[in-house]
């Protein structure tokens, strides 16, 4: 019984200390944005290779994340007579929910995984340290333009995704199935809702990319520089990535959309 | 105090320095002076936590009692901003070379000039080429990091730590692993770089050969303590038996061969047990 609740004790006082280590790295991170916006060109290449690279991901998945709906929404709707519907079907829940959450989901995977990896390496190899040793900020030369990039790049990606899916759905429902183009477009036209639902998706992928690049950067920067410290870091980042993805997701949306 | 004459043009003292991690002792209560314009080194086993040495110098570790100044300022005293500043006038060479792998050798030796300095490309181009062939690698500054060798690594980060012109270089292992050629020519540049440019160097090393080859100073660390001090010479014929042991080699003597256990022969007799 007592070892239960020393185990418990111990476990606790852990994962606090590590929120405390991770609050104040996100606090250090944030305090060295205006250092960056001076220096863009360091926002720029890391936009390139956290953003432009998922462009391919993020692409063929929306694509075809999109034309699944496109298949499915069209047999329950056209049970009722509503196969005209399925624009507002596909769209709503792309903006809404798919597009933000899955393009998340890839991002953690494509660009977080590396990025823990990035700085794991780079601190397991001195280069961190080095840099210090050199009078060069690292949080403010690796970190943050890193943390920047992901802010900016998600709710991009995720637009990309939803965009990329409405066509999919398109193609699908009125290239194959045979719903009525002009229906498909005007009763997305006439029900999605700028506000409510575009940039309802919006925030929710500008809270995810702020999630995943906390996790990403944090763990990558707090791992134990071997190898092996290396690979758990980066599987956590892909784990913890995703349960506060899926759990916000659903905080989000209980808060925008519950009435 | 006989130390306080000495004091007088040493660049770094280090005072009644107490550092541990976790439970264990790494310093207890040390003071040691390195010299200006000297090469001074720090020997002892690994593990006697040389480089946390050179890290509570630059400053990236906390001392848990004690101080350390440098060039009459103290390093933990100081304010993020002086200690930056402090810092540009250190070189640091580690045992990795630390060199930044996604640039090439010569954006890696132009990083410290380019972060510090607004100086234009072509100003940053001269002194970049200076620096690679004071160590002899001009020839290679297009190549990238990975397509090095570990001695031309290191060289390459010797050029990167006096791109500023520093006052002093810490040396971090730098004869671990090398080949017999690429240690001469590490000792050659040490040695020549340290009198050339007037520089102060620190080496911190196991390797007891080269090290008291060019070392003007030597300290012995071994269990957190000073074991012994003086010039090559006096070390040489130092009488502690434990100053000797390190010097020879000797697999046995105040350091045990055998990390501690219960005994033997009671060991091997436990029948019965799994360890």
């Amino acid at each position: 019984m007592i070892r239960i609740l020393q185990y418990l004790g111990k476990s606790t006082r852990t994962s606090f200390t590590k929120l405390g280590r991770a609050t104040y790295f996100l606090l250090q991170t944030v305090s060295g944005i205006p250092s960056v916006l001076l220096r863009p060109r360091l926002l720029l290449n890391q936009l390139y290779s956290v953003g432009v690279l998922s462009f391919l991901i993020i692409t063929i998945s929306g694509l075809f994340v999109g034309m699944v709906l496109g298949l499915q929404g069209y047999y329950t709707l056209s049970d009722f007579g509503a196969e005209e519907t399925l624009g507002v079907m596909v769209a709503a829940s792309l903006v809404r929910e798919l597009g933000p959450v899955v393009s998340a989901l890839l991002f953690a995977g494509r660009a977080g995984s590396a990025l823990t990896a990035e700085i794991g390496l780079m601190k397991a190899t001195e280069q961190l340290s080095g840099m210090e040793m050199m009078a060069v900020d690292p949080i403010k030369r690796i970190i943050t333009p890193r943390f920047l990039a992901g802010l900016l790049a998600m709710p991009l990606l995720a637009a990309l995704f939803s965009a990329v899916g409405i066509i999919g759905g398109q193609i699908i429902g009125s290239g194959l199935l045979g719903v009525d183009e002009g229906a498909y477009w005007s009763q997305m036209q006439a029900s999605i809702d700028f506000h409510d639902d575009i940039l309802n998706g919006v925030i929710k992928s500008i809270v995810f990319g702020f999630v995943t690049s906390w996790i990403a950067l944090f763990e990558g920067s707090d791992a134990i520089p071997t190898s092996e410290g290396v690979s758990r870091a980066t599987t956590r980042t892909v784990v913890n990535s995703a349960f506060s993805i899926l759990g916000l997701d659903f905080i989000l949306t209980a808060l925008m959309f519950g009435e | 105090m006989d130390n306080s004459v000495s004091s007088q043009d040493s660049l770094v003292s280090v005072r009644n320095l107490s550092f541990s991690r976790g439970d264990k002792i790494i310093f207890d209560d040390i003071s040691l002076d390195f010299e200006r314009g000297k090469i001074s080194a720090i020997m002892g086993p690994s593990g006697t936590g040389k480089t946390t040495l050179l890290k509570l110098i630059g400053g990236q570790l906390f001392p848990d009692k004690g101080s350390i100044t440098v060039d009459g300022q103290n390093v933990h005293k100081l304010r993020r901003t002086e200690l930056y500043n402090l810092r540009k006038r250190l070189g640091m060479l580690f045992q990795s070379g630390a060199l930044l792998t996604d640039m090439s050798v010569y954006d890696n030796v132009a990083f410290p000039l380019r972060e510090h300095t607004h100086l234009p490309e072509s100003m940053i181009r001269t002194l970049v080429l200076m620096k690679l062939q004071a160590v002899g690698l001009r020839g290679a500054r297009n190549l990238m990091p990975n397509e090095l060798s570990g001695g031309m690594a290191r060289r390459i980060a010797l050029a990167r730590a006096i791109a500023l012109d520093p006052m002093m270089i810490l040396y971090d292992e730098p004869f671990t692993g090398q080949d017999p050629i690429s240690m001469g020519v590490l000792v050659h540049l040490i040695k020549s770089l340290n009198n050339i440019l007037g520089l102060t160097s620190i080496i911190v090393s196991h390797d007891v050969h080269d090290t008291s080859a060019i070392a003007d100073y030597i300290y012995v660390l071994s269990g957190g303590k000073i074991v012994g001090q003086g010039t090559p010479k006096e070390i040489q014929q130092s009488d502690s038996e434990w100053v000797q042991q390190f010097m020879t080699g000797a697999a046995d003597g105040p350091v045990h061969f055998h990390y501690p256990a219960k005994d033997y022969v009671d060991d091997l007799m436990s029948v019965g047990k799994r360890y």
